[in-house]
């Protein structure tokens, strides 16, 4: 048996001829795996998700999410594993109440309505929302909606959680909040963002992509302080390491003084 | 506000007074859409001179007034957009059928009339039925007894999807319409020759958020049809909520309750 839970073999993409938006993509992530998924726009990030969780099905190669083959045929067992937090909420949230949405998935899988109230609270409390239970949707805050999102696939008890870009759009203070959320969660995370400093703080591994390939795929502490590299593929480094002279962070340390 | 922000308020306004607690809110949707559906059949059945019948049926919408909570004067409003159409239902009686009825006041009242008004008030009372069906019961619940009657699925998946999408459409057209705006200060609503564009942009935009919508329903184990919230089970209340009503309905409808009450005076 694997000890990798997502092997992502030879992954080619494009939607015209001659024009790939993916090319060879090959990498594998286990159980203790949170990657960062960076590159500049248009790079693929995106596109990389969502043939992860079977959104975009024409593609070469082959993905095994769980040990199961992505194909059409196996499509709903992949969702049953994986949750997906879209860039923008409004596009995640479509019932009238938090609890309604929350509740959508595990109805959906057929679960009846004890196991449904259980896993409804369950995502709620985890997420520290359970406030926001039955108020509707389209009164919440930019800050509520995405984390009402992530607690609409925490329902699914999914192994693996991808997330478009989660800090956009979020002050500071919910940003805080999601990268504790994030911090706390123990599943298999794959983050795609551009905010290299959520990265640095919730991510142990990052794979760089550019022109539809991966450039680098390794350590978050090593990739993100690569200046070079980073500068070369249309990124910089994060803020938080911007002009200083000294390095002293490690992995999973809050990195409130870093020095280059 | 724009008319457009205005209408998305109104169905975010309809979804905050359907969720509402009042005795009428928590009958069991089912019970309510029996009941609506019998009042507009015992509505629409009134004899078409029977004028002083049908304004008996107007105990219905004043008790669901009353009860629920549910503002009049804000929903005499919003039925202003229908009642146009109301009158235009009514508007050629007097002109094909002028046999005279009776006089009133030296006038000559033809069966024309009287009919009109008689179709006037029919649909007046079965639209104001229907809003209050809605106004007091969530689009879920409605579409929820819809599947106890055991209506096609893919019906009930469209009307509840409809209506889910209807804010998703006014919210792009929104947002187009306020730039345009904030780009085009001294014109007074959208010049006709970017009509076309405009449309299409609309079309490819709500297309690509309502194809973002569906992703997340699918990607949450959707396939096909709604999994409805199960309610609570029927209390004695819900039984004997559509059986009274109904009952007072065929009362209202197969006796002459206002003569009978005239007689009791004279």
């Amino acid at each position: 048996m694997s000890h990798h839970h997502i092997i992502c073999s030879n992954v080619s993409f494009s939607y015209e001829k001659n024009h790939e938006i993916l090319h060879d993509i090959s990498f594998s992530a286990g159980h203790d795996d949170a990657i960062g998924l960076i590159g500049a726009n248009g790079v693929g990030k995106s596109t990389l998700l969502r043939i992860l969780v079977g959104l975009e099905m024409g593609f070469t190669g082959e993905v095994s999410i769980g040990e199961i083959r992505l194909t059409k045929k196996t499509l709903p067992r992949i969702r049953e594993k994986i949750g997906y937090v879209f860039q923008d909420s409004e596009n995640q949230l479509f019932m009238p109440t938090v609890y309604e949405d929350i509740a959508f998935a595990p109805r959906n899988y057929g679960l009846d309505a004890d196991q449904v109230e259980e896993r409804v609270s369950h995502a709620l409390n985890l997420i520290g929302i359970n406030y926001l239970r039955d108020k509707q949707t389209y009164k919440m805050s930019g800050g509520e909606k995405k984390m009402a999102a992530i607690a609409t696939i925490l329902a699914m008890t999914p192994d693996v959680i991808l997330m478009d870009e989660p800090t956009i759009a979020l002050d500071p203070k919910n940003r805080r909040r999601l990268i504790n959320i994030l911090n706390s969660l123990d599943h298999i995370k794959i983050i795609a963002s551009h905010d290299l400093d959520m990265v640095l703080e919730t991510c142990n591994r990052v794979i760089l992509m550019s022109e539809g390939k991966i450039i680098a795929d390794g350590a978050a502490r090593n990739i993100l302080t690569d200046k070079d590299l980073l500068e070369a593929n249309g990124l910089e480094l994060p803020l938080c390491l911007q002009g200083e002279s000294d390095i002293s962070w490690h992995p999973g340390e809050p990195h409130g003084h870093i020095h280059l | 506000m724009s008319k457009i922000s205005d209408a998305i308020y109104e169905v975010h306004y309809m979804d905050t007074i359907a969720s509402g607690t009042s005795p009428v809110h928590r009958v069991h949707p089912l019970a309510k859409l029996l009941v609506t559906i019998a009042y507009i059949w015992f509505t629409v059945s009134f004899d078409k001179y029977n004028v002083t019948g049908l304004i008996t049926m107007v105990v219905y919408p004043v008790a669901l007034f009353s009860l629920s909570e549910v503002s009049f004067k804000h929903s005499i409003k919003k039925l202003r957009i229908v009642l146009p159409f109301v009158v235009l239902i009514g508007i050629f009686n007097p002109i094909f059928d002028r046999t005279p009825r009776f006089l009133l006041y030296g006038l000559t009242i033809t069966n024309g009339m009287v009919s009109g008004f008689a179709l006037f008030i029919k649909a007046f009372l079965t639209v104001l039925a229907s809003y209050l069906l809605i106004a007091t019961t969530r689009i879920e619940s409605i579409c929820y007894a819809l599947n106890i009657l055991h209506m096609p699925d893919m019906l009930v998946t469209q009307i509840l999807l409809t209506y889910r999408y209807i804010t998703v459409l006014l919210s792009e057209a929104n947002h187009i319409f306020e730039a345009y705006s904030l780009r085009a200060p001294f014109q007074k609503g959208i010049h006709y020759k970017v009509w076309g564009s405009l449309i299409g942009q609309l079309l490819f935009r709500s297309i690509d958020r309502a194809s973002s919508l569906y992703d997340s329903m699918v990607l949450r184990g959707y396939s096909g049809s709604f999994k409805h919230s199960q309610l609570p089970n029927a209390r004695w209340q819900d039984f004997a909520y559509p059986l009274l009503w109904v009952t007072l309905f065929a009362v209202l409808r197969y006796t002459n309750l206002i003569s009978f009450i005239g007689n009791l005076f004279i």
